[in-house]
This record gives C-alpha cells, sequence and structure tokens, in this order.
C-alpha cells in the first residue's frame, strides 16, 4: 500500500466513511473503491488482525463450548446405574455359535441383514461381497467389486439390491438377480462419488436412496435412480467412520461418528447438524441408535462403549472394563435395549447390560479381530464378523441357575 | 496395552519374578505362564480363560516373550519362563521396521549357526539379497560387527537379547499363516493426512460458535426423566425380545425350524398375541407392521377417515422415492388428497393448507412434510387411542393365540432338515414362504 503513488489529487466523499476527504484509490477484490487516507490505512492493517481473530475466534468457540457443557450438567440429575438399581439383574447367559459362513478368502469387513431375518450381505478385504442365506449357509449370490477393502454394505429393506463400497470411493448398488445368464456386476449402478474411502452406507426406509459416509470427512445423501446428490453433511473435522439411521416417527436424523472423535447428529432436510456430543478419547468406529430412538451408543478405539441421550444432550453411561484394553470396533443394541453387544480388536465380544453398566459375557471364538456385529432384525440372533475370514452367527440359551457357565461363543 | 504391561512390571505388585535356569545359564527376572495368568485373574477380576486370553495377547504382541521356544509367540500357562520386552522393541514406539534391519538380522542368524534359517526366512533372506544387492556387504559388515560385540558380553545377555531381537521381528515379520498384529484398516493411515487438510481455519471456529449458539438455546430435559424413560421401554419391550426372554415356538437358529419366522411373516393371516401387542406400544408399531396397519386401515375405513393413512402413506412414497418422480407424485397426491373437491379429501387446517398450497409452486421432496405431520399427529392423537379401545383391536388381541413351545427332541443329534426360503429378490411381490416346518408349534391357543 506504502508504494502507491497518487495520480491525482481527487477530492469527494469517501466511499467507506462518506466524508469529505482526499481520495486514494484502493483495490479491494477487484473492484476500485476510493477510500480517504483513514480508511485507506485502517484497511491496510486489517490484513494484520487475521492472525488476531483466528485467536480470538478459537478462544470464544471454547468458551461456548464450556458454557454449553455447564447447561447440560445442570440437568443432570441422577446417574443411569443409580436409576437402574431397581432393575432385575439379568440371568447369567450362555451364548452359542450357531452358524460358521466360512467362503471368504480374506477378511471381513462388513455386513448387514435383510428384512426376511435369514439373508446376510458381507463384504470382504479382497473385493468379494457374498449374499448368504445364513440359516443354511448357502451362498446366494457373489461378486466382486473392482476394488479391495469394500469397507461397506448394505441391503435394502426390499431384498432386491445391495449396496456396497470402500476404497474405490464410490458406492455402487447391484440388483440382485438369480438369472444365471445374467452377471450381477453388468447392472450395476455407481451411486455415490467421494473423494475419499467410502467407510460405511445405509439404505433409509425405501430401495431409492441411500446414505453414504466416507473418508472425505463428509456424510451424503443420494438418489439411486439417477445417482444425484440430494444432501451432503459437513462438519467432521475428520474421516466419518460409521452411521445410522434414526428409528424416529418422522425419519429424519441419523447419527455418524468420525476420526475427529466426534458423534454429529444430524438432518436429513436440512443438512444441519443438530446435536454434536465429543467425550470419546479416539476414534469413534460404529454408533448405533437405542431402539427407541431417544438415544445412540457408540464403540470407539479408546476401549470404551458410551451411551449418549439425545434429550437430555449428554452422555449417560460408560462401558468399559479396566481389563478391556482394545478398541470396539461396532456395538449393536438387542431389541429391547436391554443388552449391548460390542465387538472388539482383541477378537472377543462382550455384551453389557445397558441399564446397569456392568458386563454379563464375554465370547471367544473369533481369531483375529471382529469387524463387524449385527443383531438380526427380529432380534433371534446376532452375527458377527471378523478378520479371520469368518462370520458367526449366534444367539442365546439360558443358562440354569445351577450350572454357572458363562459364555463359550 | 503398556499400562497393563507397565504395572505387571512393578516389582511390589506385580507379576512374581524369579531367575530361570535355561540349560545352564542363569536369566534374571523371568515370569512363568501360570504367574502371567494368575496375576491378570486377580487383578482385573477376570475369569481365566479371559485372563489366558489377555496374556495371550500380550503376547502375540511382542510385549512378552517366551525364553525357552522362540519361534511361535504363544503364552502357556504353565512354567515355560517369560521375560517383559524392552521397550525399545514395543510396538507402539511405531518407527517401521525397516527393511535393512531385517536383512542385519538374518544374516547375523545366517552367519552365526549355519542354516538356521527357517524356509520361510531363507526366502526373505534371497528375496533381500536381490532387493539390496548393492548394500549387502554393508549388511554382512554390521552383522558380524554385531556379531562380534555380543560374544563380549555374557552369556545370559546374549541369550536375552537374541530372544529379545527373535521376539521383535517375529511380531514385525510374521512366519506365512500367522497373521499380523500390526495391521491396520487402510483408511486409518490416511487418517492424520487429512486431518491436515481439516486445519482450524476462521469457518471452522465460525461454525462451532455457531453450533454451540444454537445448541446453548435448546430445550434439555432432566436426565432422571430419559432415564427413566429407558427402563420403562426396556420392561416393556422385554418379553418381546428373543435375546432376553426366548421365544416360541422356538427360536429358529437353535432348533433349525423356521415355524418362528412362518408364524411371523409380515403378511400372515393369524398373527402372535405378543405381535398384536406391540401394536398397542406406539402409533410407530402399528404402522411400521403391515398386518396392523391393514386391520388400522379398516378401522379408519368404519369411521370414513380412511384417507388420512392413504395421505400419509402416499407422502412416506414421495419422501423416500425416487427424485425423478418427484414432480409426479406431488402432482397425483395434491389432485387426490388436497384439491377442493378431491375424492379422498383431508382435513388439514387452514394454515398448512395454505403454506402446502404455496410450497407446491415449486415442489420437492419435502413439501408435503407440514401436511403429513398434521394428518400424522391427528391419526395418532385421535384414531389411534379409539382403535386401541375398539372392539376390533379387542378381538385381535383376543383371538390370537400364544404358540406351543417345540418339544425338545428326544435324539439330539438327528439335525432337522433346514429349509431355505425363497429369496426376497426373486419374487415381485413378497409372498408368505412355503414352510416345511416339522410337528408342533401350530397356531394353538395358549
Amino acid at each position: 500500500m506504502c508504494d502507491q503513488t497518487f495520480l491525482a489529487n481527487v477530492f469527494g466523499s469517501c466511499d467507506k466513511c462518506f466524508k469529505q476527504r482526499a481520495l486514494r484509490p484502493v483495490f479491494k477484490k477487484s473492484q476500485q473503491l476510493s477510500y480517504c487516507s483513514t480508511c485507506a490505512e485502517i484497511m491496510a492493517t486489517e490484513a494484520l488482525h487475521e492472525n488476531e481473530t483466528l485467536a480470538s475466534l478459537k478462544s470464544e468457540a471454547e468458551s461456548l463450548k464450556g458454557k454449553l457443557e455447564e447447561e447440560r450438567a445442570k440437568l443432570h440429575d441422577v446417574e443411569l446405574h443409580q436409576v437402574a438399581e431397581r432393575v432385575e439383574a439379568l440371568g447369567q447367559f450362555v451364548m452359542k455359535t450357531r452358524r460358521t459362513l466360512k467362503g471368504h478368502g480374506n477378511k471381513v469387513l462388513c455386513m448387514d441383514w435383510c428384512k426376511d431375518k435369514r439373508r446376510i450381505v458381507s463384504s470382504s478385504q479382497d473385493g468379494k461381497v457374498i449374499v448368504w442365506d445364513s440359516f443354511t449357509t448357502n451362498k446366494e449370490h457373489a461378486v466382486t467389486m473392482p476394488c479391495t477393502w469394500v469397507m461397506a454394505c448394505a441391503y435394502a429393506p426390499s431384498g432386491c439390491a445391495i449396496a456396497c463400497g470402500g476404497l474405490d470411493n464410490k458406492c455402487s448398488v447391484y440388483p440382485l438377480t438369480f438369472d444365471k445368464n445374467e452377471n450381477m456386476a453388468a447392472k450395476k449402478k455407481s451411486v455415490a462419488m467421494h473423494t475419499n474411502y467410502l467407510s460405511a452406507c445405509s439404505f433409509t426406509n425405501s430401495d431409492m436412496q441411500i446414505l453414504t459416509a466416507s473418508g472425505d470427512g463428509t456424510c451424503a445423501l443420494w438418489d439411486v435412480e439417477s445417482g444425484q446428490l440430494l444432501q451432503s453433511f459437513h462438519g467432521h473435522g475428520a474421516d466419518v467412520l460409521c452411521l445410522d439411521l434414526a428409528p424416529s416417527e418422522t425419519g429424519n436424523t441419523f447419527v455418524s461418528g468420525g476420526c475427529d472423535k466426534k458423534a454429529m447428529v444430524w438432518d436429513m432436510r436440512s443438512g444441519q447438524c443438530v446435536q454434536a456430543f465429543e467425550t470419546h478419547e479416539s476414534d469413534i468406529n460404529s454408533v448405533r441408535y437405542y431402539p427407541s430412538g431417544d438415544a445412540f451408543a457408540s464403540g470407539s478405539d479408546d476401549a470404551t462403549c458410551r451411551l449418549y441421550d439425545l434429550r437430555a444432550d449428554r452422555e449417560v453411561a460408560i462401558y468399559s472394563k479396566e481389563s478391556i484394553i482394545f478398541g470396539a470396533s461396532s456395538v449393536d443394541f438387542s431389541l429391547s435395549g436391554r443388552l449391548l453387544f460390542a465387538g472388539y480388536n482383541d477378537y472377543t465380544i462382550n455384551v453389557w447390560d445397558v441399564l446397569k453398566g456392568s458386563r454379563v459375557s464375554i465370547l471367544f471364538g473369533h481369531e483375529n479381530r471382529v469387524s463387524t456385529l449385527r443383531v438380526s432384525p427380529d432380534g433371534t440372533a446376532f452375527c458377527s464378523g471378523s478378520w479371520d475370514h469368518t462370520l458367526r452367527v449366534r444367539e442365546v440359551v439360558f443358562s440354569f441357575p445351577v450350572c454357572e457357565r458363562r459364555g463359550e461363543g | 496395552m503398556e499400562r497393563v504391561v507397565v504395572s505387571m512390571q512393578d516389582p511390589d505388585q506385580g507379576v512374581k519374578m524369579r531367575s530361570q535356569r535355561l540349560l545352564v545359564t542363569v536369566i534374571p527376572h523371568a515370569v512363568t505362564g501360570s504367574d502371567v495368568v494368575q496375576w491378570l485373574t486377580q487383578k482385573f477380576c477376570l475369569s481365566e480363560e479371559e485372563a489366558r486370553h489377555l496374556g495371550a495377547v500380550l503376547v502375540q504382541h511382542g510385549y512378552i516373550y517366551p525364553l525357552r521356544d522362540p519361534r511361535s509367540l504363544v503364552l502357556r500357562p504353565d512354567e515355560t519362563p517369560y521375560r517383559f520386552q524392552t521397550p525399545y522393541f514395543w510396538t507402539s514406539t511405531l518407527w517401521p521396521a525397516a527393511e535393512l534391519d531385517y536383512a542385519i538380522y538374518l544374516a547375523k542368524k545366517n552367519i552365526r549357526k549355519q542354516g538356521t534359517l527357517v524356509d520361510y526366512e531363507k526366502e526373505c533372506y534371497d528375496r533381500l539379497h536381490t532387493k539390496i544387492n548393492h548394500a549387502w556387504d554393508l549388511v554382512l559388515m554390521q552383522a558380524r560387527e554385531q556379531l562380534r560385540a555380543a560374544k563380549q558380553r555374557r552369556k545370559g545377555d546374549r541369550l536375552v537379547i537374541a530372544c529379545q531381537e527373535q521376539t521383535y521381528w517375529l511380531v514385525n515379520r510374521p512366519p506365512p499363516g500367522v497373521p499380523s498384529v500390526l495391521e491396520q484398516s487402510p483408511g486409518r493411515g490416511s487418517c492424520a493426512a487429512s486431518r491436515v487438510h481439516m486445519t482450524k481455519r476462521a469457518d471452522f471456529y465460525k461454525q462451532e460458535i455457531e453450533y454451540c449458539r444454537r445448541a446453548l438455546g435448546r430445550t434439555r430435559v432432566k436426565s432422571s426423566v430419559c432415564l427413566e424413560a429407558y427402563l420403562s421401554f426396556c420392561s416393556q419391550r422385554g418379553p418381546h425380545d428373543p435375546l432376553v426372554s426366548g421365544c416360541l415356538p422356538s427360536n429358529p437358529w437353535i432348533s433349525d425350524d423356521d415355524a418362528y419366522w412362518v408364524m411371523n411373516a409380515p403378511t400372515v393371516v393369524a398373527p402372535t398375541k405378543l405381535r398384536v401387542e406391540r401394536w398397542g406400544f406406539s402409533f410407530r408399531e402399528l404402522l411400521e407392521d403391515p398386518v396392523g396397519r391393514a386391520h388400522f386401515m379398516d378401522f379408519l375405513g368404519k369411521e370414513f377417515s380412511g384417507e388420512n393413512l392413504s395421505f400419509w402413506e402416499a407422502c412416506e412414497d414421495l419422501r423416500y422415492g425416487a427424485q425423478a418422480q418427484v414432480p409426479t407424485l406431488v402432482d397425483a397426491v395434491y389432485q387426490q388428497f388436497l384439491a377442493p373437491g378431491a375424492a379422498r379429501w383431508v382435513n388439514i387446517d387452514s394454515r398448512t393448507m395454505e403454506r402446502t398450497l404455496e410450497g407446491l409452486r415449486q415442489p420437492h421432496r419435502y413439501v408435503l412434510d407440514d401436511a403429513q405431520l398434521h394428518i400424522y399427529m391427528l391419526m395418532k392423537k385421535d384414531s389411534y387411542p379409539r382403535f386401541l379401545k375398539s372392539d376390533m383391536y379387542k378381538g385381535l388381541l383376543a383371538e390370537a393365540g400364544i404358540p406351543l413351545e417345540t418339544k425338545k427332541r428326544v435324539f439330539p443329534f438327528s439335525r432337522r432338515p433346514r429349509h431355505s426360503s425363497p429369496s426376497p429378490a426373486l419374487l415381485p411381490t413378497p409372498v408368505e414362504p412355503t414352510a416345511a416346518g416339522g410337528p408342533g408349534g401350530g397356531d394353538g391357543v395358549a
């Protein structure tokens, strides 16, 4: 600014302060204005304040967050385990593996149940996506994706299509067909396009919309027919690793968890973040809504699972134990919400009593880390997929008070 | 993990350590496998199986190494001696094991005792030889130097260092067939990189501030109220949860009999008692169940308000339908339900109607949301309670049966053939699968 030469002594009203002064030409965003010398000086020093404003913004954000925490704490009058004291303790559980699905040649990364309660789609590191009838352990369909590490897969509500994606940054929808002449890969529809790997995907209430979460830090809602982006959700500061749709009456929200340790609840219509929770100490690997829709649980690399209530707007329970030192990779609730199943990276599955906060049972059986876990839609069993190339479907047999056997899995 | 290992090495409360005689040499600070397991059981109040599992995991990650059989990293809960790995070699120090170092290690092994390299190690050795051929002299020289320096140490120390190194390389370069414990999902590697992208710029903070301001204004509910809600939800749904209360006639996964699924198929003529009870829990449950919804529609028909439910269904189709069909669907809904003089005109209050009609000029997916919510609330607050009190519902509840439990098989080894059901992808409309279930499990009235 200093070496700007005066071309002429123009006298007039300044564009900024409107006072009658000697004016200088000033270029602001390629537009020429005339400022008086005082305003010009102010504009020159504004650039210096850039860093200061950043710091002040940061401190303002911090203080607001502190106030928010205070507000949240004001209404917190009782802890969950105190309230749950009146509840009967659950008996000892014995959980047995009823089906072992072998057939993947590599690590199983993700799985989903079909609404008919017996079919499962699972995806693995070598790019294979297999649809099984887990009741008979038959494989019904198999697709090979052109990429490795298929980290997300989902079954459509009608049972007629599957969606999957991973390192190819896309989500592809394959309609399922039994016609032997047709190649399933030929009918593939590429729906979502992200700039980084796809970490999770899920159909909404119908086959025609799909919600995806990606390593580029965004979630997005897509129309399957046209591949059009309907809404995108920005706000995470790092990779988004998981998402879950709310089972609510109006069906408008979903929750996502990411590497920035935040779990955020979004409104699907406006794309805005409605609530955010930041109490985990490490990446959040999995989020799942409580069956009533008023709360959700999250599993994270800090070896804890936490329950967040949406109406009270805070974390209400932590499920952790000193002896559990590996991160939880996936969580799911039983149908009534009383049990929380969590698969961990130390090859085990821990079953927690949601209300009392205690661990009901620990299940062994996998030979490598448990990467995915889902309870079946009617709650009769749950399936866990692991890096040991297998999926196991397990359910519960009631133990009798006489012999106290722990879960064998 | 380090936390656990460090506390294990604590001289007072840690695992009992003693000197161990190994062949001829004496190794100090060794622990036995069984001691490790016992200590874990006590400290964390675990079952023995779990303590063994935790110990095995610690060994697999190289934090504890066996002295006697350093080929495989397994925890044997007996008198086998183990030692704690030095922090230098801990996996969390995270510097990647360099090829060069591995080459030096293999060369040392090769030189020390001819041919003690295992097959896969031999292969690696040859591969590395071709890869870093140019630096091979350096490798050999380093190996010889290290061996010479080691010879000057006491035999005990030499053994210990050898075991430590071996364990380190077993973890970092696992033999074929053993899964590497260091593997990570691909995404996490790029995590650090992506974090760099989203630097804390001004707009990030502005977003946070805006969010905080909005959040401060939100109404919150007292914790006690929310938590009580969970308790009542869990107790209400408990009997309906197969994993908590079991299911009748039998859990299909246990008995290999899919009668349970047949009886609870989406469109079945005679729903079970539990199912009919669920319709009374919340309006959403009723609508989500096709049988329930059908009965509700009949009920509304009797009250001449069936168009409400049809309107709601049409709005749902619009919300979740294909983008291309949005204009046609909106138009159809308008013609059928909202236009003055429409065949099935729905009763919405004037303000909502005005807003909706206004929005219809530029139809989008959510344009009917206000109207839909209004009708939904109308049904929920008015028609639904009446449905629950109606004779129709009470009749359904009385008719619905509780299935008999299947008798346990006398010969537990005779497996019932598992019948496959037709895939939903096959049929244009979902049809109740024809079940070939065994005896028992009929719709017997309890």
